[in-house]
């Protein structure tokens, strides 16, 4: 894919990859006076290019919350989220739009446009890129379909695809607009369990092509081995986990 | 593809597809706008129609400035004014010639029913000028019998089958007010407003109709100038020589004159503005109905696009599209049902109504308007899409 520009797969990353995602003392809250409640409390993340971070944790603990903060769809309120080197905190409304331009985002529910067929759909994620015909965004949409095993679905309306192949079309999505960073809210928590797999498993691939870093929470505990990284949260806080997914992960790439 | 080549940089056509892959939706949305737009024609139609009747007679006069009396209202109310007035303004060194008129309602008898109704009788000089159609001027020739009276063809057929009859050569003969006539031909006017036909006769045979009237007296003249005077110069010197007893307009102020008759004095400008304003009203309400509902069910999508990272501009631009694209396809079958709604009417009512081009702007004009307005109002919904909801 173009654009590439990460490591061979398989090798480890080196510790030396510049960050994508800085996230320090990250504090969030909802309500107000009385009603206020703390949802993060002094949450601090890096991200190196190219890394694929999973992120765990009871529901209710703050993950949706850290999603959309570290997705700018969210006004940070204290600390500070760095996107590519971009400070979140403070950032006005269009700075946030432009910077999702290069966050590519997939949904527990795909979130599919659905008066658009497959090939359209992800067509809106290539429609992003600047500089591009119609033909040429048309060519990388059915490139990204064939990339995610829909080549023989490109006209088809999201209603008459499958679960799983209903995801596959919204990371074809999410990569056709060539994010640099992913961010995934349990992808799997719809599909069953071999589908799942196979779903993680592309994302994966997909984006360590593409150089593409990637957040992903999941309650999933059969698709954690594809993490370079295991991170926990609980009462707003993150910790790093104990097992490694690196470790895991040559046993099944 | 050739579209490849007329336009590169195109995008997803997404209010196109938003609209289409709905079909019952947008059919329901098309049937509203189509339908308001089709009243709104009915109705503009009809009041521009019913105006526009009311001066057939007064377009087809041969004169440049016209003298009424000033009491005259309208041409279904011609007071009378003494014609030596007239003849004063022959001495006006710009002034051509001249057509006393004699006007009135009197009944005509139908031949074959027997029954009574008003027809518009008009009396002058056979051989002079009353209409600018010459043709029309040559054929009144046959008036100069006594008892003759040309009718009108376009007459509506309560006044009796005098057309069919004459073209079959049959010898028609009736009353108006009570005396015989024969129509010695026919002639193509058309009603007015308030004249459901139309009768030539000569003068003289006039009067014998109406025997009461006032000896030199007359209900119109008309005023022929030379060429190269400006009516309206000529209007303001005439009238300050003549007498309060007459009042004088241009031949278009006189079209304006009567026209403003039927605006002011009755309701009927008032009833089918009305009208047209239900039908605009009516086509707001579909139009705002279907695009909110539709901006409400695709509102995590666009949520999603937002997230996307798509400028909020953009999707309110998607809203503005759809409803743009609602204009285009609503006004296309509500002008062509008002082509063949004008014709049912021009044949039914014989008004002239026909499908002009500013009643054709107009009605798109509001047609956009509604569908533009609609969509403005769809927007304010877009903005409870909240991008921070979807995950």
């Amino acid at each position: 894919m173009a654009g590439a520009t990460s490591s061979i797969e398989g090798l480890p990353l080196p510790d030396t990859a510049p960050a994508s995602l800085v996230v320090r003392d990250l504090q969030h809250w909802f309500g107000s006076g009385a009603n206020r409640r703390q949802v993060l409390d002094g949450v601090g993340l890096t991200i190196r290019t190219g890394e694929v971070v999973l992120l765990t944790g009871p529901s209710g603990c703050g993950k949706t919350t850290l999603l959309t903060l570290v997705g700018a769809l969210r006004q940070v309120m204290a600390g500070s989220v760095q996107l590519f080197g971009q400070e979140l905190h403070g950032a006005a409304r269009r700075e946030r739009q432009l910077l999702r331009r290069q966050i590519g985002m997939i949904f527990q529910g795909h979130n599919l446009l659905r008066c658009l067929s497959a090939e359209q759909n992800v067509q809106m994620g290539a429609d992003l890129l600047p500089g591009l015909g119609y033909r040429a965004r048309r060519d990388l949409s059915r490139q990204w379909l064939r990339a995610v095993g829909l080549g023989d679905h490109l006209a088809k309306l999201p209603h008459d695809l499958s679960g799983g192949q209903k995801q596959r079309v919204a990371i074809a999505r999410a990569l056709a607009a060539q994010p640099r960073l992913l961010l995934a809210d349990e992808p799997t928590a719809a599909l069953d369990s071999r589908t799942g797999r196979e779903v993680v498993e592309l994302l994966r691939r997909l984006a360590r092509d593409q150089g593409c870093s990637v957040l992903m929470v999941t309650h999933d505990p059969r698709i954690l081995d594809v993490a370079d990284r295991l991170v926990e949260m609980e009462d707003g806080r993150l910790s790093e986990a104990s097992i490694s997914g690196r470790a895991l992960s040559g046993s099944v790439g | 593809m050739l579209l490849d080549h007329l336009w590169p940089n195109r995008r997803i056509p997404l209010a196109w597809l938003l609209l289409t892959r709905q079909p019952g939706r947008l059919l329901v949305a098309l049937a509203g706008i189509s339908f308001a737009g089709i009243l709104m024609f009915l109705q503009l139609g009809f009041r521009d129609g019913l105006f526009d009747a009311s001066v057939t007679l007064h377009k087809r006069f041969a004169a440049d400035l016209v003298l009424v009396s000033p009491r005259t209202m309208s041409s279904i109310a011609m007071a009378s004014f003494p014609r030596r007035r007239l003849v004063q303004v022959m001495a006006d060194p710009e002034v051509a010639g001249t057509t006393p008129v004699h006007w009135n309602f009197l009944l005509w008898r139908n031949p074959q029913t027997r029954t009574t109704r008003s027809i518009l009788v008009v009396g002058f000089e056979p051989g002079d000028p009353l209409f600018t159609d010459t043709d029309l001027v040559a054929r009144t020739y046959v008036l100069s019998q006594r008892g003759r009276v040309l009718f009108d063809a376009l007459s509506r057929p309560e006044f009796g089958p005098i057309a069919d009859w004459y073209k079959q050569g049959r010898t028609i003969e009736t009353e108006v007010a009570g005396k015989r006539v024969r129509v010695a031909g026919l002639v193509e006017l058309g009603p007015s407003f308030g004249a459901d036909g139309n009768l030539l006769t000569s003068s003289e045979t006039f009067l014998q109709l109406m025997p009461d009237l006032a000896p030199g007296s007359i209900e119109l003249g008309l005023i022929r100038l030379i060429p190269g005077a400006d009516p309206a110069t000529v209007a303001a010197r005439l009238k300050s020589h003549l007498p309060e007893d007459v009042a004088i307009y241009t031949k278009q102020g006189f079209v304006e004159f009567e026209k403003k008759y039927w605006q002011t004095s009755t309701a009927i400008g008032f009833i089918f503005t009305l009208g047209t304003a239900m039908g605009f009203v009516v086509g707001c309400v579909i139009v705002y109905q279907i695009l909110h509902s539709d901006v409400s069910d695709h509102l995590p999508e666009y949520a999603t696009l937002m997230a996307m990272g798509y400028p909020f501009p953009q999707l309110l631009g998607v809203v503005a599209r759809e409803g743009l694209l609602l204009a285009l396809l609503g006004y296309l079958p509500a002008w062509l049902a008002g082509q063949g709604l004008y014709t049912l009417i021009r044949t039914g009512t014989k008004l002239p109504v026909a499908m002009d081009g500013a009643r054709s702007l107009l009605v798109f004009g509001m047609i956009l308007t509604m569908c533009l307005g609609s969509a403005l109002m769809a927007m304010r919904k877009l903005g409870d899409a909240d991008p921070a909801e979807i995950f």
